[in-house]
């Protein structure tokens, strides 16, 4: 994409190009009709020549157990019964949401490594990525993996090489059952907006559309049976925000840190000037009393019995 | 009177001081790097973001490291003793060069003690919660949770080690014969009787009484 395109940068402080409006994209996945065929998750490693390690069963469906920098999808199985004894198979494709607000662009030391495009989609700029692993501890998902191999952070790039063409994303093209759809974010909420209204007319009352307010909406969407209780899809959080303490760390204090630090400087530089430098006098050499002079502590009042009137010296 | 100068640190300790400040620096320039966008041209002294980010956090255990080599040192020295509440509320008059009313006291100052009691917890604070956020081998071993409040408090406890730095090299270059005696060792004895009284009396072993000072003066 172009650099035009770019409308948030991390660890930048000055406001990058804006001029270009462009819609706004969206992927909207319908866990109501996915089937746990996986043919997302290989067509991401295909699309983008990701070839994670084989591993090993642990007793569930997702395979691998784990996003990792070479897997950059994922889908989680959860067998849920719900309040009336039901089993439900939940199953939810797991991936960068690309928030608008996102917590790791926010986190990010590193100028340009992660950018913002004026469509939506978060990437991440692995040439200035130094490794730090600061997205992860920015992002509310969970999402951004570190690899062992170069010491890179990855994730889902929303194919952004491929919408920049006009294309949709791997996933949605492969996907079979039409549960992962791809469009501009307008229309993937009414098309949401559709889905929902059929779902509640099938029983499920609390069928939703999941879009958190807390990071400013995202540009990857669920459509949930159960919306009013996310955590139920593997964990997905119910109001996910940027952490206070990233917050914290990242927001206006670390501006004020650096003026404290500035400041005192400066506090010690106009002490100088102010105040001066404490010297040690007669440093080294002292000068021998000088006894020709007969000194008198004021303090001390001498008394001669022998003088008449008795009284003390006279002092000048 | 013997004129010969007094030593208050010998090669070993100068050395040490001087590896620890080496240390402090570099990790001090790499951390500033990547604590604010306006500080990352810095990582270019270390060869580029990778780097620093690859250094940083070796230069800060090696940093821990040679700081205890000085806990071990000087920790006795930087008890808080009687005169040290005195010569705190006093602060002002020693800020403005005036002696008058300002205690005697041991071979620190309290201001040095402070410095000193801070640098240790600050030390701890970012030894700990740096492993905690070393990604390379030690951050899959803890929470996210952790790792964000790990991420917070290093930041916090550099900040604050970074303002007790620029307060300890300006006492240096403020009070004159302080950075010469850790070049070099010695101060002479005037400036231990003016600055560290009891310190100077105890190496001299020099009883010379002195007057009390009036608490309300």
């Amino acid at each position: 994409m172009a650099s035009q395109d770019i409308i948030a940068r991390s660890a930048t402080t000055t406001a990058p190009s804006s001029i270009r409006h462009q819609e706004e994209v969206a992927k909207l996945i319908d866990t109501t009709k996915c089937i746990g065929c996986k043919a997302c998750q290989v067509a991401c490693s295909e699309w983008n020549e990701l070839r994670d390690e084989v591993g090993h069963n642990h007793g569930t469906y997702d395979n691998p157990q784990d996003l990792s920098a070479e897997t950059w999808t994922l889908m989680r199985f959860t067998e849920h019964e719900t309040d009336e004894g039901n089993l439900e198979w939940l199953i939810r494709k797991d991936g960068c949401m690309h928030c608008a607000e996102p917590g790791c662009l926010k986190a990010c030391p590193s100028p340009g490594a992660i950018i913002k495009h004026a469509n939506g989609i978060v990437d991440f700029n692995q040439d200035h990525c130094i490794g730090c692993g600061y997205c992860i501890t920015g992002c509310p998902f969970n999402i951004p993996r570190i690899s062992q191999k170069d010491h890179k952070a990855y994730k889902c790039t929303l194919c952004s090489d491929r919408v920049s063409v006009g294309l949709e994303p791997a996933c949605v093209k492969t996907c079979p059952t039409g549960a992962i759809v791809f469009g501009s974010k307008q229309d993937m909420k009414e098309h949401a907006a559709e889905r929902i209204v059929d779902l509640k007319s099938r029983g499920f009352d609390n069928a939703g559309l999941y879009d958190p307010d807390g990071v400013g909406g995202t540009h990857v969407m669920y459509v949930l049976h159960h919306a009013d209780t996310p955590r139920v899809y593997a964990g997905l959080p119910d109001q996910p925000i940027i952490s206070p303490l990233v917050g914290l760390w990242k927001g206006v204090t670390k501006p004020l840190a650096l003026l404290a630090m500035g400041a005192a400087v400066l506090a010690g530089f106009f002490h100088y000037v102010r105040v001066g430098p404490q010297r040690v006098e007669e440093d080294e050499h002292p000068s021998p009393p000088d006894t020709s002079v007969h000194v008198v502590d004021p303090a001390v009042h001498v008394y001669d019995p022998n003088r008449p009137g008795g009284q003390g010296e006279e002092r000048p | 009177m013997n004129d010969k100068p007094i030593q208050r640190y010998n090669a070993n300790e100068r050395t040490n001081h001087w590896l620890v400040a080496i240390l402090f620096i570099m990790a001090a320039l790499s951390g500033l790097a990547l604590f604010h966008p306006a500080l990352y041209w810095l990582s270019h002294l270390f060869g580029g973001g990778p780097w620093t980010r690859i250094l940083h956090p070796f230069m800060g255990v090696l940093m821990f490291v040679f700081f205890l080599g000085l806990v071990l040192r000087f920790w006795r020295a930087n008890y808080f003793i009687a005169n040290d509440r005195l010569w705190l509320k006093r602060i002002d008059r020693v800020m403005r060069n005036e002696e008058e009313g300002v205690p005697p006291i041991g071979k620190y100052n309290p201001g040095q003690k402070l410095l000193f009691w801070t640098l240790l917890l600050c030390m701890l604070v970012l030894l700990i919660s740096g492993v905690v956020i070393w990604r390379a081998y030690f951050s899959s071993y803890f929470g996210i949770g952790s790792i964000r409040l790990a991420t917070l408090l290093h930041a916090l406890a550099a900040f604050v080690l970074v303002l007790s730095i620029i307060v300890h090299i300006y006492a240096g270059i403020w009070i004159k014969g302080s950075a010469s005696a850790m070049l070099h060792g010695g101060v002479s004895r005037a400036w231990a009787k003016k600055h560290h009284e009891l310190w100077y009396r105890e190496v001299t072993g020099d009883k010379q009484p002195e007057p009390p000072i009036n608490k309300k003066g």
